[in-house]
């Protein structure tokens, strides 16, 4: 038997429930403090309604966006052989590396109405930067690397043999692609996605500048959480986080379950 | 093996393909990256240098580097004594445990903050308390390394247990059985064996805590000189409008992150076997 058994526990529990369990606890347990009635009125209130469905809208479809160019630049960099593959392979991961405020600051910049690309779109009459079409920008960037990193792996263990036998069956590539490499790596694309959404519900430093935080239009659930907290409003805040918090565990548990079953068919 | 698939692919698809994931690296992730580096240089390195220089810009670099350098090694230490734990013995509830201290990981960083102010806050559960004692907690350097430590909690062991499980406890029972206490068999014995995953986890523990901005902002009072880290000291910069001084500061993060990423790449090209258990983050 290896000695350390108690010391080591005993530290993790302690740690865990100073930084974690307990902080969770108030959070679970705040909201209704000041009344069920409280809480309700806070989460019905049009302001949070609005900022929840820009939250999770913008959330799905930038999701859904990676999902799409991450598939292709997972394949890309999975599949064929280019210069500066190695280098964009390591590029991947630069919205981790890179701090939320500083991708943040570059992408409201570069979306402003005199901005690089926001001075190209500003002549149509459309606006990306203090739009939610600007909030939809920050989390595409945010969410990106989830999707690639989550359907790398498993493009890379990809059985090349299920391929070669449709294409000597007489299957061209498109359609080989399509019915034999999608599916297989469709729990793949889905886990990615369930990871870049709950990444970007919570998403704030990337998001505010770019947004322009109009109530109702372009304010996200976050920050309505610093606002209300600046207010004093502890409850009021804390009602709003438990929300967005139960809303993404139930998300994240569909989309797990359908993940389940779209690899259980799969294997079938 | 599978570049060879690339003769298989028609011409045209292959062509198509790499085009347009380049073009979408190139939007979403290097302009971005560019647009750091022109804007902090936009008005020349003269200017860029004095922003760098300015005093409150130097006491953001050093808050932020205080910040960091408590709240990295206090989840190493909890990361190695956490997967010492999970992978060298059984016991009821681990698989709890361990989804537990992925937690922090799907909570978003304002909620990280929102909890120590319901905690610690003036309206807190333990506000009057602390008020009692005269002990201040939020808007202080106390608070930002509670949120950043919160943040950034679970790095180091969801690194070290999934290699620490595939190593076993064999090592170690030889080491313990040849008379090793369990200091001696941790720094002879399990160190060294997970030293190149110990390191990524604190590079990506460090490259987090140094740009954490969401959990912090919600504590930090962003009190100028006293409680701006670098991430909310270019909030502030940003927006007063002094948008050179800003980018220059986040020249600085930008840079740091490059560097993440090019340690990263190598550790994970050299060591692909110690860290392929867990690549994502």
């Amino acid at each position: 038997m290896l000695p350390g058994f108690g010391p080591a526990l005993g530290f993790t529990l302690l740690y865990l429930s100073f930084f974690v369990l307990i902080p969770l606890a108030a959070l679970v347990l705040r909201p209704w403090e000041a009344g069920f009635g409280h809480f309700w009125a806070v989460i019905s209130d049009a302001r949070t309604l609005d900022a929840l469905r820009l939250s999770f809208g913008a959330s799905f479809i930038a999701a859904s966006i990676n999902a799409v160019f991450g598939t292709i630049v997972a394949w890309v960099l999975v599949r064929y052989d280019f210069p500066a593959r190695r280098l964009l392979d390591a590029l991947v991961d630069l919205p981790f590396a890179l701090p939320t405020a500083v991708a943040g600051i570059a992408l409201a910049a570069i979306y402003a109405p005199n901005g690089i690309i926001g001075s190209l779109f500003a002549p149509m009459g459309v606006r990306i930067a203090y739009t939610p079409l600007g909030v939809m920008i920050a989390l595409i960037f945010v969410g990106f690397p989830f999707m690639v990193r989550s359907i790398q792996p498993v493009l890379e263990d990809l059985d090349l043999e299920a391929e070669e036998a449709a294409a000597t069956l007489g299957a061209n590539r498109l359609r080989t692609i399509w019915q034999i490499v999608l599916p297989a790596i469709a729990p793949a694309i889905l886990a990615g996605f369930s990871l870049a959404l709950a990444r970007a519900v919570g998403e704030y430093g990337s998001v505010i500048f770019i947004a322009g935080n109009i109530p109702n239009v372009s304010e996200i659930a976050p920050l309505l959480i610093v606002i209300r907290l600046d207010e004093f409003d502890y409850a009021g805040a804390a009602a709003v986080g438990f929300v967005m918090l139960s809303i993404s565990f139930l998300l994240l548990l569909a989309l797990n379950t359908l993940q389940d079953f779209i690899s259980r068919r799969g294997r079938s | 093996m599978s570049r060879s698939a690339t003769r298989r692919d028609p011409g045209w698809m292959v062509n198509a393909l790499i085009v347009v994931s380049v073009i979408y690296f190139a939007l979403v992730l290097l302009l971005p990256l560019g647009t750091v580096f022109a804007e902090a240089l936009r008005k020349g390195l003269g200017a860029y240098l004095a922003a760098i220089a300015d005093p409150e810009a130097q006491s953001a670099i050093w808050l932020t580097l205080i910040v960091t350098a408590i709240a990295v090694p206090l989840n190493t230490a909890f990361g190695v004594a956490a997967a010492w734990a999970v992978t060298k013995f059984e016991f009821w509830g681990k698989n709890a445990l361990v989804t537990l201290i992925d937690l922090p990981f799907s909570i978003s960083p304002v909620i990280s903050g929102l909890v120590f102010v319901l905690l610690y806050g003036a309206h807190g559960w333990f506000g009057a308390l602390l008020d009692n004692y005269n002990v201040q907690i939020i808007f202080t350097v106390t608070a930002l390394v509670l949120a950043t430590t919160l943040v950034t909690l679970p790095f180091v062991a969801r690194e070290l247990i999934p290699l620490m499980q595939s190593q076993g406890a064999d090592e170690e029972a030889a080491a313990v059985t040849l008379g090793a206490g369990a200091w001696r068999t941790l720094f002879f014995v399990t160190l060294p064996n997970i030293r190149w995953a110990l390191m990524y986890g604190v590079l990506l523990c460090t490259a987090r805590a140094m740009g954490e901005f969401g959990a912090v902002s919600v504590v930090s009072g962003h009190i100028r000189g006293q409680t701006a880290t670098m991430p909310l000291q270019i909030e502030i910069l940003y927006n007063e409008y002094n948008s050179v001084a800003a980018f220059s500061l986040a020249s600085l993060l930008a840079f740091f992150a490059l560097v993440t990423l090019a340690i990263k790449t190598a550790l994970e090209a050299r060591f692909a076997d110690d860290l392929a258990a867990q690549r994502l983050r």
